[in-house]
């Protein structure tokens, strides 16, 4: 028999709305979830950017990497200018000064841009409920101003910010849980996704498209340069921190979680530590300390999930 | 079409620096970033696009034969369509 899932790459549409010549690094799986996001967004869609790599390589003046309108705000308000667009755009419609079509309003940031700088902007959006989507681009850092901790780096992670040395060992806080914030606003659509699953990534962000109100889509995306790894490996990584349920696929939608992948054996987390720069300096101790962390948070997860076995 | 940034004086700047025409970047050629490159065995290829997904650059299509390679002009040779092949189709070379 055949596998069709390996045949699913060849579903989705062809058109690319983030083009070639942007200037991410090799093997950047966040340039990758830009990507599938805008092929999920479509043509009739417009982007509200904060700063950051995507950002920065997508437009140095003159050119652009977008094919839809985008536009660059600065590091904290990604969520309330697209906020804004969208209220604009209702208020034109309702006056007759634009025809009355969908369009989809996208925020994005990175994980600094929303779950730090950008959080008061995105909850304040969340809660209006405007209809629109904000997609965070997670790299666990800073990535673009070289590899900052953020508070969504994990715990043990090596960053400029919180170095391993001979005191200390990396990232001292535990990685803070976004989209769990995002569900707690009782938005009507929440999911994590990442863009080494790019048919669920794409389906995810569909879904979120077609909600009324706002939606949020969490998206780790594996950053080589900052972590420490080969370019070539962005995706397996981004397989493995599935699969070991560093980074747990799942929804909440109005209310219901649903976990996307239930594996009833999780990976351990030492497969997706072995060979990422920034866990090198990890002790066994530390490694078995966030294991029993992150046992017990997929189960709490796993727990409040309504389409699994107990 | 656009011309280098360093070739703009002050005053053709746009209000606002809006940049009217989409997708420019394409003038950029990230093809030169290369160091290895992807070489496609079509022997090997099922055909299941899992390289062109993959690529963060838009560097793989398919050709109308629909076998699929890459577009020397953007491959940054990342490698990671070589990593992501079920058949082992794609090997990385030395060179641009
Ligand atoms: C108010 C403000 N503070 C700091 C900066 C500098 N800055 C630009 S991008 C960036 C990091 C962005 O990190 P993140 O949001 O995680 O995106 P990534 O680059 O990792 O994709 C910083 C600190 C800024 N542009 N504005
Ligand atoms: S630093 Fe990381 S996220 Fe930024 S462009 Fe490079 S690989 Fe991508
Ligand atoms: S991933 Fe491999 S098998 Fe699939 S289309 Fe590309 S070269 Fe062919
Ligand atoms: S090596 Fe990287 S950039 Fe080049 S075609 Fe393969 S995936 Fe794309
Ligand atoms: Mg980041």
């Amino acid at each position: 028999m055949i596998n069709l899932d390996l045949y699913a790459p060849l579903m989705l549409p062809k058109e690319e709305l983030f083009t070639s010549g942007h200037r991410a690094c090799q093997g950047c799986a966040e340039a990758l979830a830009v990507r599938i996001v805008c092929k999920a967004l479509g043509r009739n869609s417009i982007v509200a950017m904060a700063t950051g790599c995507m950002e920065i390589v997508s437009s140095p003046l003159p050119t652009t990497a977008w094919q839809i309108p985008w536009i660059h705000v600065a590091f904290e308000n990604a969520a309330a200018v697209a906020s804004g667009v969208e209220s604009g755009l209702k208020a034109l419609m309702r006056k007759g000064r634009l025809p009355h079509k969908k369009i989809t309003i996208a925020g994005m940031a990175g994980d600094g841009g929303t779950a730090d700088i950008g959080l008061q902007a995105l909850s304040g959006a969340m809660e209006r409920g405007h209809d629109m989507i904000f997609v965070c681009y997670d790299n666990e850092a800073y990535m673009n101003t070289g590899i900052q901790r953020s508070s969504a780096t994990p715990f043990g992670a090596s960053t400029t910010t919180s170095p391993a040395g001979k005191v200390k060992a990396g990232q001292e806080t535990w990685k803070k849980n976004m989209p769990e914030i995002m569900a707690a606003h009782g938005i009507p659509y929440v999911a994590t996704a990442c863009s080494a699953y790019p048919i669920d990534l794409y389906e995810k962000v569909k879904r979120a498209a077609l909600v009324k109100g706002p939606a949020y889509v969490h998206c780790l995306s594996v950053c080589p340069t900052g972590w420490r790894i080969p370019s070539g490996d962005a995706i397996r990584y981004g397989r493995l921190a599935v699969e070991t349920a560093a980074f747990p696929l799942y929804e909440v939608i109005d209310g219901k979680y649903q976990l996307t992948f239930d594996s009833p054996k999780l990976k351990p987390i030492t497969d997706y530590f072995k060979g990422q720069g920034r866990f090198r300096h990890l002790t066994p101790e530390a490694v078995a300390r966030i294991q029993e962390r992150i046992t017990r948070d997929y189960e709490k997860l796993r727990a409040k999930c309504e389409n699994v076995n107990k | 079409m656009t011309k280098p940034a360093d070739q703009f004086k002050w005053q053709e700047l746009t209000v606002g620096f809006v940049i009217p025409e989409p997708g420019t970047a394409r003038e950029y050629h990230t093809g030169d970033w290369r160091s290895t490159h992807p070489v496609w065995d079509e022997k090997k290829c099922i055909k299941c696009g899992r390289c062109w997904v993959f690529c963060p650059d838009m560097a793989v299509f398919q050709k109308a034969d629909q076998y699929f390679t890459m577009n020397p002009d953007y491959c940054k040779g990342c490698s990671i369509c070589s990593r992501e092949c079920p058949t082992e189709a794609i090997t990385m070379l030395e060179g641009k």
